[in-house]
């Protein structure tokens, strides 16, 4: 079977500025596509780009196996949402779901029946007479997803729909976006700049910096073994902990020294690590640092550190330490003993390990 | 005693600035009501004129009340006043002036809109350049254009026409009529066209369906503002029409300046008062939704 997307080779330039450069991504059918990065770094215009409305330089976009690339948005068989929500100011909550079936010549009676079969599906039968001034940043998040729905289209595009909504809110319409692309089974692509959300909803992310994907991979293959420094620190909260390190060869394993101040440097012995230069950073996240004794297996390696901050947050406690001239951030359990300015014993996983080349900054494992 | 002094101190404390509030309030509506009798005061003038006898006129002074209220000036002014050797009062001029203005206003107003809409929502290359150029527009003065204007209606065919008349007010409204809607039509999201284009609207069902009914209070401002200035035009009323196809105001100025004889104050104001009618109704009609226009878009509805 064709995948539902392929975008190919495509390059999107404003005048001499290269907005996207040479992005290749394609998603099967019911996948969930998210593309995350920070603001700026090309997101939306490769939304705008998939829904046709940027015109782009060069490169491919296909939709249902069908060629797009010079095809107008509605007749690409998508369905957009946008993060002001764009409804019509003017019309009706009933008005703004048909509009487009009106435009498209679709006859009164199946209007009716699928504007029925949407507010009830999406609980807002009752607002139907309502214009969108008159609704609260949930009701008009939903009427819009409902204008979308509407349409039944191959694919659904989003456009930070999140974005302008209360933070409670936001955690409730986020289970609902999942719930509807599991209980549709539909294809989506969405764009955001919060990578919990990323986490949380994709099947697929893509990690976009200036332009260019940094790595493309499922939610757990984006968040253990980021392909460079920029995806390990932007993925993840709190971000991932990168240690600049010796490396030395040390018979079957390597020998990792960490530098720490007015302490001997800390020493870990990787036995399993591949070759790696002399200079490293190794990348930990924090739940991968536990207090010892809480944390088992292979390659668990205990050490004692000054804990410099304890900061307790209901459910796990995160303490601070300083290693290698960084700020160390390690997720303990609620109950922890830490105390600042004592020592405490640490366990670090070095099985769930990332190191990078500090130059490169690319994975080296 | 100091808490004699303490509880004693804040009440005439209050009492003192109560005071000050007041009198300055009361300097205030003092003030404005002097401004306001003193811009009343030519009205007042001209409506009591207006209903004077000549005789009363002659005998009495310029702001008393009229002892005996007579309309036969208003009368003679609507149909009767000469404006050079035609003797048949405002009334053919009044009618010349509906037929310029309201097409005029309609059409000046819906090129305004259509520009307004692709200036700000379909950013095209050099939109901006185009905005600035018929911003210069709204400055160019109307007598720089005269000869040129009567040279382009010639050749038309329009000379000394009312559709001539017509077309010169919608060219020259145009560029206030864009600066109005643009401005508007720039705090509408950009999203809002990019969800039309999805749902399939063109270019124009997207303005009709969409925006046209957003721009009521835009409108509001613009048919004002067009129709005070087309109404109340003279050089191009006097340069470019002929017997038979000039405006109220022309026939206004000929009534004044044609009179023999004895001036006839009371048709001259009754006449000048009738000219200024209409733009005075659609001000007071509008008038609400004129300032709101106005300041409409500083905030988010």
């Amino acid at each position: 079977m064709s995948p539902i997307l392929e975008v190919k080779n495509l390059v999107k330039n404003y005048g001499a500025v290269e907005i996207l450069k040479n992005i290749n991504v394609s998603i099967e059918s019911g996948d969930f596509l998210v593309l995350v990065g920070p603001s700026g770094c090309g997101k939306s215009t490769l939304l705008n780009c998939i829904a046709g409305l940027e015109p782009i330089t060069g490169g491919e976009i296909h939709i249902g196996g069908r060629n797009m690339t010079d095809v107008s948005p509605k007749d690409r068989d998508i369905a957009m949402v946008f993060q002001s929500y764009a409804l019509y100011p003017t019309m009706t909550v009933a008005k703004n779901i048909t509009f487009g079936m009106k435009v498209r010549g679709v006859d009164k009676m199946t209007q009716a029946a699928k504007l029925a079969e949407v507010a009830k599906q999406l609980q807002i039968e009752p607002l139907l007479n309502r214009r969108p001034g008159q609704l609260s940043g949930g009701q008009r998040q939903r009427v819009a997803m409902g204008r979308a729905l509407v349409r039944d289209p191959k694919l659904f595009l989003f456009d930070e729909p999140l974005s302008n909504i209360d933070a409670k809110l936001r955690v409730e319409m986020r289970t609902e976006i999942k719930r509807l692309h599991h209980d549709l089974g539909a294809s989506m692509v969405y764009v955001t700049h919060d990578q919990i959300e990323a986490m949380t909803l994709a099947t697929k992310i893509v990690v976009l910096k200036g332009g260019v994907i940094q790595q493309i991979g499922t939610p757990a293959e984006i968040y253990n073994r980021p392909e460079n420094l920029f995806v390990a620190d932007f993925m993840g909260s709190p971000a991932m902990n990168l240690i600049p390190a010796k490396a030395r060869k040390n018979g079957a394993g390597t020998k990792l020294e960490i530098a720490r101040e007015n302490e001997v440097p800390l020493i870990f012995t990787d036995t399993a690590g591949p070759d790696l230069p002399d200079d490293v950073i190794l990348g930990l996240r924090p739940e991968d640092i536990a207090e010892a004794g809480f944390r088992a297996g292979q390659h668990v390696q205990t050490a004692e550190c000054l804990v410099d901050i304890v900061e307790p947050a209901g459910a796990d406690t995160f303490v601070v330490v300083r290693l290698g001239g960084k700020e160390v951030t390690a997720r303990l359990h609620a109950e922890t003993q830490a105390k600042p300015g004592k020592p405490l014993q640490f366990a670090f996983d070095l099985g769930k390990v990332s190191y990078f080349a500090p130059e490169t900054g690319q994975r080296l494992n | 005693m100091s808490d004699f002094a303490a509880s004693t101190d804040p009440t005439s404390l209050t009492k003192q600035s109560n005071f000050s509030r007041i009198a300055l309030r009361w300097l205030l509506y003092v003030l404005l009501g002097v401004f306001a009798l003193y811009y009343l005061m030519p009205l007042f003038v001209m409506v009591t004129t207006s209903l004077k006898s000549l005789e009363e006129i002659r005998t009495g002074s310029l702001v008393s009340l009229p002892r005996e209220i007579t309309f036969d000036a208003w009368a003679t002014a609507w149909s009767g006043a000469c404006t050079g050797i035609q003797c048949e009062g405002l009334k053919p001029f009044f009618w010349n002036s509906i037929q310029l203005a309201v097409p005029a206003v309609i059409l000046s107003t819906l090129f305004g809109a259509l520009n307004g809409y692709v200036i700000a929502q379909w950013q095209f290359r050099g939109a901006n350049l185009i905005f600035s150029l018929m911003l210069f527009g709204c400055f160019i003065p109307f007598q720089v254009v005269l000869l040129p204007m009567a040279r382009v209606l010639g050749i038309m065919g329009l000379a000394g026409t009312i559709p001539g008349l017509i077309f010169v007010h919608v060219i020259y409204g145009i560029g206030f009529t864009t600066l109005f809607f643009r401005n508007y039509y720039v705090t509408v999201p950009h999203e809002l066209v990019k969800a039309a284009k999805v749902d399939g609207a063109g270019f124009f069902r997207t303005f009709w369906s969409i925006f046209m009914p957003l721009s009521l209070p835009i409108i509001v401002v613009t048919v004002i503002w067009q129709f005070t200035q087309i109404w109340n035009d003279f050089l191009f009323g006097v340069s470019f029409s002929q017997a038979g196809t000039q405006p109220v105001t022309v026939a206004l100025n000929n009534i004044v300046n044609s009179t023999t004889g004895v001036k006839e104050y009371n048709v001259d104001m009754a006449a000048a008062i009738i000219a200024a009618l209409p733009t005075l109704f659609v001000y007071v009609v509008a008038g609400k939704y004129f300032i709101r226009g106005l300041t409409a878009g500083s905030v988010k509805g």
